[in-house]
């Protein structure tokens, strides 16, 4: 067989694939569209009204500023744990760094499920030693977050540093510089791209979140993805398909914006 | 500018010395040049001295202080880092000015010295550029420069010529000499490279595994080297295991026997001598005449190397002056020749 028919097979197999991871988002952006009252082809006509309507809703509103407050501390919670400890585990070598480093990534494979019926029976038992609301407070959720987030900060952090030669830190070090200033002086901005790419990332992983945030979240303090889910319990109409859009949007400008400063596929 | 004194020196990693017992004096303003294959410790030597590898064991000074457990920061010496290492996120102006800035220089200080500094390297019209707008000689200048600016006790550098070509390597060579001399400074440099190490080393020192082999002027360690591997790293291509057997007498391992300086040595050792010391059919006078056929010619641009073997089964390398270099007419292969040498062109290293 020629290299051009390869070729040709490598690109149909590819244009199979794409149509079908983009297929469904495709579907969803046009169904926010109809104009049909209840979700149904073909369309009757086209209009805006479902993103009016959506942003109107409170639940969708407020579950919208939950979900960005939620995700911005999570991106906090992630870099503040994140950024030292892959810097003790790239730069280091100590008894039990490997399972340390399990742990920090454990997170990631962990079903959000299970991850998130633990947390909330950790927080369960919490609550009874010390006498306080965690499991459906915000700095729970904030918590749970964090976590779901870390894994992510510390993979591409962790990437940005092994592609980091120790010998930049050496030359700052040998030039006066303590550690400290070494960290701030030329460790941190050679890693930058890194970190802002953690920070993107950890940020859309906390906001796409659905399976962690159902256990923890109390009454009136919604993630978004969780007022979507309840909404579709006792509605079917374009609204869902609206605020799905907006997500999608949001989101695909941040993975583009956090895949320019560092390739998103080393943290695989 | 200070003398450099290494005190039994010993790196172990789990109990496998990486360095194994090392003493070294380094005199004010000496150039010495650590001299190795890899893994034979010279680059963790330097490191130790710089202050990245903690010492097992021995004490490092530096003009009389003991900087054994002191930080690199509190160090004060320079180093050159065999990719430079310079900070791909400050111009080449603000990578020099640095150092200085972590001593708390004045700012007009800072310019001042950071100028005079690029001047030395020739590079003071470059100041703005980010390195890698750089070429590879300017970055190794630049580093250099950053190293030397703040008047460092000592300047260490690893392998500081091994990411250049060729011709900007004798380039670099010459202008770290010009500089290390111009400023007096006690340099320490590493390399692999026995010809990087005779062209500007005061004192060359030879390392294997771990230990110092040999140590002396670059003459002395071309012209007389003391050990088999210390032959064969300078270069020594003919190594001829044999045994002592008289007061001038060496058996070649096949029968033959040479006559050599003994020099009160005994039992077995091996005969080194360079291939530009055989002389291929010269007079027939000679102390020590082996023949022998052409067994290989290689031909080298200016010189022709011979490996020619003798009936006994000795193998040994001539080289000959090619006819680019006024040599004479090329031997062609199986040609019968007579190798001769002088008894003291060669010497006797033990095995």
């Amino acid at each position: 067989m020629g290299l051009v028919s390869i070729n040709r097979i490598y690109a149909a197999i590819s244009a199979v694939v794409m149509a079908f991871v983009l297929l469904p988002l495709v579907a969803v952006v046009w169904v926010s569209f109809f104009s049909n009252r209840i979700l149904s082809f073909p369309a009757t006509g086209y209009t805006f009204d479902w993103y009016v309507r959506a942003w109107a809703q409170d639940s969708f509103r407020n579950g919208f500023i939950t979900s960005v407050e939620t995700a911005l501390v999570a991106v906090v919670i992630s870099l503040v744990l994140g950024v030292p400890a892959s810097l003790a585990l790239v730069r280091y070598r100590f008894p039990g760094r490997d399972a340390i480093q399990t742990l920090l990534l454990s997170p990631m494979v962990v079903p959000g499920i299970v991850g998130g019926a633990a947390l909330f029976m950790a927080f369960i038992e919490l609550e009874i030693i010390l006498d306080m609301d965690i499991s459906g407070s915000l700095p729970g959720l904030f918590i749970a977050h964090g976590l779901i987030a870390l894994p992510w900060t510390i993979r591409l952090v962790t990437a940005a540093l092994v592609g980091m030669s120790p010998s930049y830190e050496e030359a700052a070090q040998s030039l006066g510089a303590g550690r400290i200033t070494t960290f701030f002086r030329v460790t941190l901005p050679i890693i930058k791209p890194g970190i802002v790419a953690a920070a993107l990332f950890s940020f859309v992983i906390s906001f796409i979140d659905l399976e962690k945030s159902i256990f923890l979240v109390g009454p009136g303090r919604t993630t978004l993805q969780i007022a979507l889910v309840s909404y579709l319990e006792w509605n079917l109409d374009s609204t869902v398909a609206a605020v799905a859009t907006v997500q999608i949007l949001i989101i695909g400008v941040l993975l583009v914006a956090s895949d320019r400063y560092a390739k998103l596929s080393r943290a695989f | 500018m200070s003398e450099v004194v290494l005190q039994s020196i010993v790196k172990r990693y789990e109990a496998v010395p990486a360095v194994d017992n090392i003493s070294l004096s380094i005199g004010e303003g000496e150039l010495v040049a650590l001299l190795g294959p890899s893994g034979c410790g010279k680059t963790t030597t330097l490191r130790m001295i710089g202050g990245f590898i903690p010492v097992t064991e021995g004490r490092i000074l530096v003009g009389g202080r003991d900087v054994t457990h002191l930080p690199p920061n509190k160090r004060n010496m320079g180093f050159g880092f065999q990719n430079y290492a310079l900070f791909p996120h400050m111009s080449v102006g603000e990578n020099v000015a640095f150092g200085l800035q972590m001593r708390k220089v004045s700012r007009a200080d800072i310019a001042r010295r950071v100028k005079i500094a690029l001047d030395r390297v020739k590079l003071a019209h470059l100041s703005d550029r980010l390195p890698k707008q750089l070429s590879g000689g300017q970055q190794q200048r630049v580093a250099l420069a950053r190293a030397l600016v703040i008047e460092p006790d000592v300047l260490l550098l690893d392998e500081p010529l091994s990411n250049l070509d060729a011709q900007l390597r004798n380039e670099m060579k010459l202008e770290i000499r010009r500089i290390q001399q111009q400023l007096g400074i006690t340099t320490i440099f590493v390399t692999h490279d026995q010809d990087e190490a005779l062209s500007i080393a005061d004192t060359v020192v030879l390392m294997r595994a771990g230990r110092i082999e040999q140590q002396g002027a670059p003459d002395d360690l071309f012209e007389r080297p003391a050990s088999h591997f210390a032959a064969e790293f300078m270069g020594v291509t003919n190594l001829l295991p044999g045994e002592v057997a008289g007061s001038d007498r060496f058996r070649l391992k096949g029968g033959d026997t040479i006559l050599v300086p003994v020099a009160g040595r005994a039992g077995p050792h091996a005969f080194a001598i360079r291939p530009e010391r055989l002389e291929i059919d010269g007079e027939a006078s000679a102390a020590n005449t082996l023949s022998a056929e052409v067994e290989i010619a290689t031909y080298r641009g200016l010189v022709i190397d011979y490996r020619v073997k003798t009936p006994s089964g000795l193998c040994l390398t001539a080289r000959r002056p090619s006819p680019a270099a006024g040599g004479p007419a090329p031997l062609p292969v199986g040609r019968p020749v007579r190798v001769s040498f002088a008894p003291e062109a060669g010497t006797l290293v033990p095995m």
